[in-house]
């Protein structure tokens, strides 16, 4: 199995070409700003808005797609209670709201050069070693997660047609157990080659 | 070539309160050949030896030198001085893309943003994979991984190479290139295998039977003996 989750899609447009600080700061910008979607129309809007970035962006529809579609079963079961504890309307307003905010952080990534991403939080963060902060580190840490992905995509997917070749049926546990470690494995792993790259401090 | 040197080298792994477990004993070596191998068994000792060579697992007593420094002492020097590419390149693999895993390593080595496109550029071309510069990694086949992890480890210049079992992914015709690949690099290499056809041609070859060196000669010769050595078990 492969992901498109939050992986750069190379292109030449405006949205790729704008500076990764920007794109960050407008970003958090939109993150206060859905404190301002307070109604079932506003995100109609807001969602038309982010379309028509995602065009602008000519990211295709499948790959868009692809970035949302993981939150699906999540941000049904939140509707659903939303629903019940406090209306349709707010439904519409949360769930909608965390799906533009998921969406507009993917549109990041996907325009976005990873290595962009960690020079901005590196030069950001710069004035924090003064107070013992490592920005390389935080740098390192934000490659590392979007890195983390696709790889973890992949054992899932790799322990899921174990479980299927030996015909055992869905089980929570018996997906949970295998995936957590590989993960750590992998995890354990990455560090040596961390080491090894010249990453020990 | 640098040399390395083993003296009275031993590493003990810790198991629970009781004390540690020699994994590698007696090891005391020179070696400054262009290509050398290491081959044995599983848990003879193989992978140990290769990782102290850049200080991934220094010595419980001995010293390990590489071009005159000790491991155990100034290991960000050595790491500097020795590539490691791992068995999976997966582990290996840090950035998303192909371009920007080859530059991770040249991070904090202060140079200019020109030079780390530069030296990109090259290597990617040099191991045919300039084609896949902005490509997932995760994307790439297993051969062409192993040859990410090598160019983002020669991209940083190291005089010495240090390969774990780089053949087990890959199928008859990446095991051809790499082999092809290394053979030609002007860098010292090291290369743990179970591959003999891959290590035919080096120029020493070590032979690892429970944690010690019980041959050290010619490919051919070094064969012969892990081969008699497997029959008599």
């Amino acid at each position: 199995m492969t992901t498109s989750l939050g992986l750069f899609h190379p292109g030449t447009s405006i949205v790729h070409r704008a500076p990764a600080g920007l794109k960050l700061a407008l970003l958090v910008a939109a993150a206060v700003g859905t404190h301002w979607l307070g109604s079932p129309a506003r995100i109609g809007y807001a969602a038309l808005g982010v379309a028509a970035l995602y065009a602008l962006a000519r990211i295709p529809v499948r790959v868009a797609w692809a970035q949302v579609r993981p939150l699906l079963v999540l941000m049904v079961v939140l509707g659903a209670f939303q629903t019940i504890v406090a209306g349709w309307r707010a439904a519409v307003v949360i769930v909608g709201a965390l799906v533009l905010l998921a969406a507009l952080a993917a549109l990041v990534t996907l325009t976005t050069r990873t290595t962009a991403l960690v020079d901005t939080v590196v030069r950001v963060l710069g004035p924090l070693r003064h107070v013992g902060v490592d920005p390389e580190r935080i740098g390192l840490l934000l490659a590392l997660g979007i890195r983390a992905v696709p790889v973890v995509a992949g054992f899932a997917a790799e322990v899921r047609d174990a479980q299927r070749a030996r015909g055992l049926t869905a089980s929570p546990t018996a997906f949970a157990v295998p995936l957590i470690v590989r993960s750590l494995r992998h995890a354990d792993a990455q560090g040596d080659a961390l080491l090894a790259r010249g990453f020990e401090d | 070539m640098p040399l390395i040197e083993f003296e009275g080298v031993a590493h003990d792994y810790v198991v629970g309160a009781t004390g540690g477990r020699p994994v590698v004993h007696d090891l005391d070596l020179r070696l400054d050949e262009h290509r050398i191998a290491v081959i044995g068994g599983n848990g003879s000792g193989k992978s140990t030896f290769a990782r102290m060579l850049n200080a991934l697992i220094v010595p419980t007593s001995g010293t390990v030198r590489v071009d005159g420094l000790d491991t155990a002492k100034d290991a960000r020097a050595v790491r500097r001085k020795v590539g490691f590419c791992f068995t999976d390149p997966d582990a290996q693999i840090v950035m998303p893309t192909v371009a920007e895993d080859v530059a991770f390593g040249l991070r904090r080595r202060g140079l200019s943003k020109h030079e780390i496109a530069e030296r990109v550029d090259s290597v990617l071309s040099r191991f045919g994979l300039a084609g896949h510069r902005d490509h997932p990694a995760h994307l790439l086949s297993g051969g062409q991984k192993q040859l990410l992890a090598l160019a983002s480890v020669l991209v940083t210049t190291p005089q010495l190479l240090v390969m774990d079992e780089p053949t087990t992914l890959l199928d008859l015709a990446n095991t051809r290139i790499l082999a092809e690949t290394v053979r030609d690099l002007d860098e010292q290499v090291v290369v743990v295998s179970h591959d003999l056809e891959f290590i035919a041609d080096f120029d020493r070859v070590l032979v690892f039977a429970d944690g010690a060196v019980v041959c050290d000669d010619k490919p051919a010769l070094a064969v012969r003996h892990y081969r008699a050595l497997v029959e008599s078990r």
